[in-house]
């Protein structure tokens, strides 16, 4: 490689009229040249002289071909003299090619109304599918339960260890933290009032009612319902579940149910777990901030904390369950083309069943409450 | 492109290259020297250790022993100054194509250049689709995502993307793999062209007998960790060795010559096959 001199242009000092090229009119030099020689004149009459041109690679060949269509004017380009043969054979092919290029014109934006639209469409067309995807779960279900012996028990099994065990550390930490954090803000106003003991109550019914399957459910829709989605989708975008219908195994059956009846049975328990570690976070706080000891804590736990508050707890889980498994499946299968989707439809796996699971914890406190429970 | 090369001088010089893996024995000590301006193939079967060359000539794998010297530098001794410089004058076209699935094929051609050069995005865009064109690829092409392409408007655009800051030498990992013989043949035609158009020097992987045929200068076959032999197609049909006799005897290698070898004949006589009356 020889050392690189910059690419340049200049009118020669004894022709008139006469342009001397010289350089090297490559890739790494071209780009401060090629904005000075948008603004020489076109004039007439010109002749460029190559000889001084070093080496010449495609963006170089093109800059140049540009020049000399917009120096000649009217379509017509100044004679080039001293060209390195190979050099030449290069710029007669951009000139080739340069006719078949059109330019790209870029999309008009799109009116605001009908980008509205289309997105109203898109989300009632998502809304449809999601229901459909429902349905034909329900339909799988039924199927399954009619012919027990096409329940998968194996992926069953599987799946409880890898939603539901494997993340007893993270969801018991973190719920953990939750009483802790409870008890320490109420204990301050609880403290104003003497309330102190009322701090079971709080643990309690905040825990066990809400605190617990939501924190439950969030984690798991965010580890399990991602991984869902992602399995899925890698599958389809790798041609797995196209594979798997050929070879007569359904999809669903396979790959949906044994996750949804996993999560059904993974979550409440998790949930359970939850709310020990929660009260036990409580409790601890409880007793370094209020001074309320272990067994008054529980003394008044027991009176302040029904059987029902803890069973509505309980029995959003498995609602919640069906939620994040159902939309981490159904946002796998309807991934397309390459990775990017994957990491699209993961994406919106999370939020669409948090946002789903928050939903349907609002309308479940709207429902206890009707219910007097 | 550099006025003053020297078409007897090696681009890449491949010396007593030893690889394994675990136990496993790939190249048991392999050398290979590539001149500037050829079409050089390394051919050889499954498991024969090719694609673990290739990936040992473009820096993603090193050898255990040996030394590869790559337009002049000694891959195994460089920093990442060098590294980054040697990448620039090397292009790869990947099985897959490795075209990047966020962006739309004029993306994927300019990212090169967007990365690695002071123009601007104007300059870079009229570029990518000179390079779109030149791989005779249709100007709508280009605001497409790699996912809708054909296998061969993908491997086009894929050699499009390789040829991007004009390399010096190209890599090809199968260029004809899954493709149709009527795109087969018009790839084979543009590797030609290239290498004609820009005094490149490539180097491929293939099993496509037509293609050696047609484009390859010099093969090199592959077998038991070795360079069982290497020369023009002609020369290694003629070889007694039974690693290399494998490649011509099969029904797809005679089909391959009989139907060729009459044809690149005519193209250096330069008179058509048959007579007008």
């Amino acid at each position: 490689m020889h050392d690189m001199s910059a690419a340049s242009i200049m009118l020669s000092n004894s022709t008139p009229q006469q342009l001397l090229l010289a350089g090297d009119w490559t890739v790494n030099g071209i780009g401060a040249l090629a904005k000075s020689l948008d603004e020489i004149e076109p004039a007439q009459g010109m002749i460029v002289n190559a000889a001084g041109i070093d080496s010449l690679d495609s963006a170089g060949a093109w800059v140049l071909h540009r020049f000399l269509t917009h120096i000649g004017g009217q379509g017509e380009t100044p004679p080039v003299q001293e060209m390195h043969p190979a050099f030449a054979r290069l710029l007669n092919e951009v000139g080739q090619q340069a006719a078949n290029i059109k330019a790209s014109i870029p999309e008009a934006p799109m009116p605001m109304v009908a980008a509205l639209g289309k997105l109203v469409v898109a989300g009632l067309d998502q809304a449809y599918a999601l229901f459909s995807f429902v349905g034909e779960c329900a339909a799988a279900f039924a199927g399954s339960i009619r012919h027990p012996s096409r329940i998968r028990w194996r992926p069953i099994l599987f799946n409880i260890r890898s939603a539901g065990f494997d993340a007893l550390p993270i969801v018991g930490l973190l719920s953990f933290l939750l009483g802790i954090v409870v008890a320490y803000q109420g204990s301050g106003q609880l403290k104003q009032y003497g309330a102190n003991i009322f701090v079971a109550d709080l643990i309690g019914l905040s825990m066990l009612r809400e605190f617990a399957p939501l924190i439950t459910a969030i984690i798991i829709a965010g580890r399990s319902g991602s991984a869902y989605a992602a399995q899925i989708g890698s599958m389809s975008v790798s041609e797995e579940i196209s594979a798997m219908r050929t070879l007569g195994i359904a999809p669903l059956e396979l790959l949906v149910l044994p996750k949804i009846i996993a999560l059904v049975i993974a979550l409440p328990l998790l949930t359970v777990f939850a709310d020990v570690m929660g009260v036990l976070g409580g409790m601890l706080m409880a007793g370094s901030q209020l001074d309320v000891g272990a067994f008054e804590f529980f003394d008044r736990f027991v009176k302040a904390v029904s059987v029902t508050s803890y069973m509505v707890g309980i029995c959003k889980a498995p609602v919640f369950a069906i939620i994040i498994a159902i939309v981490g499946c159904f946002q796998g299968f309807r991934t397309q083309g390459g990775a990017d989707s994957v990491g699209i439809q993961t994406t919106r796996s999370v939020v669409q069943s948090i946002f789903l699971v928050i939903t349907a914890d609002a309308l479940f406190s709207v429902a206890f409450s009707a219910l007097d429970m | 492109m550099d006025t003053a090369t020297n078409s007897e001088e090696a681009v890449i010089q491949l010396k007593d290259i030893k690889t394994s893996f675990g136990g496993h024995v790939v190249h048991a000590g392999i050398d290979i020297e590539v001149r500037r301006g050829e079409i050089f193939a390394l051919i050889g079967g499954s498991g024969s250790g090719k694609s673990t060359l290739l990936n040992e000539l473009i820096l993603l794998q090193r050898p255990d022993s040996g030394s590869i010297k790559v337009l002049g530098l000694d891959l195994l001794d460089i920093d990442t100054k060098e590294t980054l410089a040697i990448r620039k004058r090397c292009g790869v076209m990947f099985q897959h194509g490795g075209l990047f699935g966020s962006l739309t094929v004029s993306e994927n051609i300019g990212l090169p250049l967007r990365e690695h050069s002071e123009l601007d995005d104007a300059l870079i865009d009229e570029l990518a689709a000179w390079k779109l064109s030149m791989t005779g690829l249709e100007a709508e092409v280009g605001a497409m995502y790699p996912t809708a392409l054909s296998g061969g408007m993908m491997k086009r655009a894929s050699l499009a993307r390789a040829l991007a800051l004009d390399p010096e030498l190209v890599f090809l990992d199968e260029p004809t793999a899954g493709l149709d013989p009527a795109s087969a043949g018009e790839v084979d035609e543009l590797i030609l062209r290239m290498r004609d158009l820009f005094g490149l020097t490539i180097v491929m992987i293939t099993h496509d007998m037509d293609l050696l045929w047609q484009a390859a200068d010099r093969v090199a076959v592959l077998a038991d960790g070795k360079v069982q032999g290497s020369g023009t197609m002609a020369e290694l049909s003629q070889s007694k060795n039974p690693e290399i006799q494998k490649f011509f005897a099969g029904a797809r290698g005679r089909a391959a010559q009989v139907q060729d070898e009459p044809q690149s004949e005519n193209i250096l006589s330069g008179s058509p096959a048959w007579k007008p009356k």
